[in-house]
C-alpha cells in the first residue's frame, strides 16, 4: 500500500464507544454506558498526546478504541489518512504492525509461563518478520536498548523488578517497529525513582525511532513534563486540548482548573500559599449522565444554560480548544 | 505542636523468616514522634516503611517477627504486649487506615455494622448510642446524609467515600495515634485533595498524632511537619518538611526530589532518575545501602555503614560525606557525630 505520507498520524473524528448493559429478566431493558462519546482529536507525527482525566472518564477506552481492541460504536478513526474502524481483524493486520501498546500493570500484561525472548519475540513471529538466529538478533538488541542484558532473554518474568517488567513490556511493543505507540499509564505501578528512568527512556526512544506517543496517565506532572500537548477527558467527553505548557498556564475549562489546582506541588513554603479549588463529590454515573455539559453538577461556574445545551468547542486560538459555555459568547 | 513524646522507636528490628532465609525489612530503625505532629514516612516499595508501622501495630503476618528494639507507647512497650492487651490498643489509642479501602471493608456487612462493631469493642455502649457516634463520625468526614448511608455496604461507596468512612471508623474511638499507610496512593488527584484537607482539618480539630506513608513527595510537602525517609531497611534521612525539600543532606533524598518533574518549569528539563534498583534484603549489603545507586560513593560506603548525623536539633542524615574527614562538596554541611 503506497499512501502519501499525513501530517497527522491519527485523527480521531467523532469516536464514540457504547458498552450495552442489560437489565431486566429476559435482559430485555438495555442501557449504554457512553465510556467514550464524540471525542475528536488528532496527533502529528512524531508528537506526544497526553490524556488526562479521573478515574472512568474514558481515556483507557479511548486508547483501546484506538487500537481497536474494542470495536467503536461510531465515528472514524485515520491512522495515516485511511480510516480503520471499519476494518475487521484480517485488514487490521498490517496496522498493528504499526501500532503497539505499553500497559499499566507491569505484572499482570506478561505471561509469566513464557519467557522474556518468547514474550517479546511473539510479535515478530506473527507479522513474519524474522526467523531464527535473525529473530534472536533483534531480540537482543532490543533488550539491550531497554537497559536489560542479552542473557535475561531465557529468563521469565517473575524474576524481574517491576520497573524492569515495564522494560520489557516496552521492548515487546518495540519488537515490530511501529510507529505509534499508546502508553496506558505506564508508569503509575512503579516507584517514583524508577519512573524517571522509564520516563526518560520512552522520551530517547521516541527521538531515536520517531514514534508518535498517546500518553495515558492520571499523575499529572509527570504528563506535562512527557507531552506536547494535552487533552482533559471528564465522563466521555473531551472538554479542553492544548499545547502542555499553554494548557498549565493558562486552563480554560473549570474542570482542567480544579484537577490543576488539585496536584500535590512537592515543595512545602510553595503547598502552604497554593490556592485549591476543591471539587465536591464524586464523578456522576456514566449509564446516566448529567444533561447538557456533563460537568455541571460540580461545577463553581455553573448556569442556566449548561444543564440545557452541551457545550461546543470554542478555538481560543493556537489549537487550544474548549468545550464551556464561559468561551461560547 | 508540643515535645511532648507520644512514641519512641528505639532499635526495631524486623524480619520475615521465609523459606529462601532470612530478610530484614527493618534493620534498626529509631525515630520520635510528638503528640499533635504529623510525621511523614517517605521511601519507595520494600523499603521498610510499611513493616516498620505494622510492627508498632503488631500487625506483622507469617512469618514476619519483630527480632529486636522497643516501641514506646506513652512510656509502655509494645513489642512487649500480649496479643489480647494489644487488642485492647489497637482502634482504640493507636488505630490505622489502609491503602486500598475496598480490600480493608468487610463486603457483606453494612458500613454503619462495621462501624458500630469497632465501637461497642472499645467502649461500654448499647447499640442505639454506638449508631448515634457512628453517624457523628460519619458525618464529621463528609459524607453527605450519614443516617441513611450507615445502611449502605461498602460497594455502594465510591472510592472516596470509603476511604472516607475508614477515616471515620479509624478516628471513632479517638485515638491518640493514627497510622496512615498509603491512604491517598489508589484514589484520584480530585479526590487525593479532598481527603488530604480532611486529614488536615482532623489534626487541627481532635489534636490527633498522625504517621502518614507515602512514596509521593507531593502529599508529604501538603501535610507533613516532619519526614523520616527510609531506604533499604533504614532511616537515610529525618528532618522537618523545610530541611529536606530545602536543604537535603543525603544523596537518597536529593535524587527522589530530583526524579520528580518541577510542574512550574516551562522549558523541557530532562529528569535526573536514581539509577538501578533497591537492594536485596535477603542479603543486605555490608555497607550503605544506597551506595551502588549512589553519584558520590567512595570506597569506604562499600565497606562501612555510615553513622547518623545530627545537622540540626531537627534534621539527622546516615552518609560517610557528612564525616569531618570525607572529601568536601558543595551539596553537604558537615555536622557533629551522634
Amino acid at each position: 500500500m503506497t499512501v502519501k505520507k499525513q501530517d497527522n498520524l491519527i485523527e480521531v473524528m467523532n469516536l464514540k464507544k457504547y458498552f450495552t448493559k442489560k437489565s431486566g429478566l429476559w435482559g430485555q431493558n438495555e442501557s449504554h454506558v457512553k465510556a467514550v462519546d464524540d471525542v475528536s482529536f488528532s496527533i502529528k507525527r512524531g508528537e506526544t498526546l497526553g490524556l488526562v482525566g479521573e478515574s472512568g472518564c474514558g481515556k483507557s477506552t479511548t486508547g483501546r478504541t484506538l487500537m481497536k481492541l474494542y470495536e467503536p460504536t461510531a465515528g472514524q478513526i485515520l491512522f495515516d489518512g485511511v480510516d480503520i474502524a471499519p476494518f475487521k481483524e484480517k485488514e487490521m493486520m498490517p496496522y498493528r504492525k504499526r501500532m503497539q501498546m505499553v500497559f499499566q500493570d507491569p505484572y499482570a500484561s506478561l505471561n509469566s509461563r513464557m519467557t522474556i525472548a518468547d514474550i517479546i519475540g511473539e510479535a515478530i513471529d506473527t507479522h513474519h518478520i524474522a526467523k531464527g538466529t535473525e529473530k534472536n538478533e533483534i531480540i537482543h538488541g532490543l533488550l539491550e536498548r531497554v537497559g536489560l542484558m542479552k542473557d535475561h532473554a531465557s529468563r521469565y518474568p517473575h524474576e524481574f523488578s517491576g520497573g524492569q517488567r515495564q522494560r520489557i513490556g516496552i521492548a515487546r511493543a518495540l519488537a515490530v517497529q511501529p510507529e505509534f505507540v499508546i502508553c496506558d499509564e505506564p508508569i503509575s505501578a512503579l516507584d517514583v525513582s524508577i519512573q524517571a528512568q522509564v520516563v526518560n527512556m520512552l522520551e530517547d526512544l521516541q527521538e531515536e525511532m520517531g514514534l508518535t506517543y498517546l500518553f495515558i496517565a492520571h499523575d499529572l506532572s509527570m504528563v506535562k513534563h512527557i507531552s506536547n500537548r494535552i487533552g482533559v477527558m471528564y465522563l466521555g467527553k473531551m472538554v479542553e486540548i492544548g499545547e502542555s505548557d499553554e494548557l498549565y498556564a493558562n486552563p480554560a475549562h473549570p474542570y482542567t482548573k480544579a484537577l490543576l489546582s488539585a496536584i500535590p506541588i512537592p515543595d512545602p513554603i510553595k503547598a502552604k500559599t497554593q490556592s485549591r479549588i476543591l471539587l465536591e463529590g464524586d464523578v456522576p454515573s456514566p449509564l446516566n449522565p448529567p444533561s447538557g455539559c456533563r460537568f455541571r453538577t460540580r461545577c463553581g461556574y455553573c448556569m442556566k444554560v449548561c444543564a440545557e445545551i452541551e457545550p461546543p468547542v470554542t478555538d481560543l486560538g493556537n489549537g487550544h480548544q474548549v468545550a464551556c459555555h464561559l468561551y461560547n459568547q | 505542636m508540643s515535645q511532648e513524646k507520644l512514641l519512641e522507636v528505639r532499635n526495631l528490628k524486623t524480619s520475615f523468616f521465609t523459606h529462601l532465609g532470612e530478610v530484614q525489612s527493618v534493620r534498626d530503625v529509631s525515630f520520635d514522634l510528638y503528640k499533635g505532629e504529623v510525621l511523614g514516612v517517605v521511601g519507595e516499595s520494600g523499603s521498610g516503611k510499611s513493616v516498620t508501622c505494622s510492627s508498632v501495630m503488631h500487625l506483622l503476618s507469617e512469618p514476619g517477627k519483630i527480632k529486636e528494639g522497643t516501641v514506646l507507647f506513652k512510656g509502655d512497650d509494645l513489642v512487649k504486649k500480649s496479643e489480647k492487651e494489644m487488642r485492647r490498643i489497637q482502634g482504640n489509642e493507636i488505630s490505622m487506615i489502609f491503602q486500598d479501602p475496598m480490600s480493608a471493608l468487610n463486603p457483606v456487612y453494612t458500613i454503619g455494622n462495621q462501624m458500630m462493631e469497632v465501637i461497642r469493642t472499645h467502649k461500654k455502649i448499647n447499640h442505639k448510642e454506638a449508631e448515634k457516634l457512628a453517624i457523628e463520625m460519619l458525618r464529621l468526614v463528609g459524607i453527605p446524609s450519614p443516617e441513611e448511608r450507615i445502611h449502605n455496604y461498602p460497594h455502594e461507596f465510591s472510592g472516596g467515600m470509603r476511604q472516607r468512612a475508614m477515616i471515620a471508623m479509624a478516628l471513632s474511638c479517638d485515638p491518640e495515634l493514627l497510622i496512615a499507610d498509603e491512604p491517598t496512593t489508589a484514589l484520584d488527584v480530585t479526590i487525593q485533595a479532598q481527603i488530604l484537607d480532611l486529614m488536615k482539618d482532623i489534626r487541627e480539630r481532635l489534636n490527633t498524632s498522625i504517621i502518614f506513608i507515602t512514596h509521593d513527595l507531593g502529599v508529604i510537602a501538603q501535610l507533613c511537619t516532619r519526614v523520616i525517609v527510609m531506604y533499604g531497611g533504614m532511616i537515610m534521612e529525618e528532618g522537618t518538611v523545610e530541611e529536606l525539600f530545602h536543604s537535603p543532606q543525603n544523596p537518597y533524598t536529593m535524587g527522589l526530589l530530583n526524579s520528580v518533574p518541577n510542574p512550574d518549569s516551562v522549558t523541557k528539563e530532562r529528569l535526573e532518575p536514581i539509577p538501578g534498583s533497591p537492594p536485596d534484603l535477603l542479603h543486605p549489603p555490608k555497607g550503605c545501602p544506597f551506595c551502588k545507586r549512589c553519584p558520590y560513593a567512595m570506597n569506604k560506603c562499600l565497606e562501612e555503614l555510615p553513622a547518623v548525623y545530627t545537622l540540626s536539633p531537627t534534621q539527622k542524615s546516615r552518609c560517610h560525606m557528612l564525616h569531618p574527614e570525607a572529601p568536601a562538596h558543595p551539596a553537604f554541611q558537615k555536622g557533629g557525630k551522634n
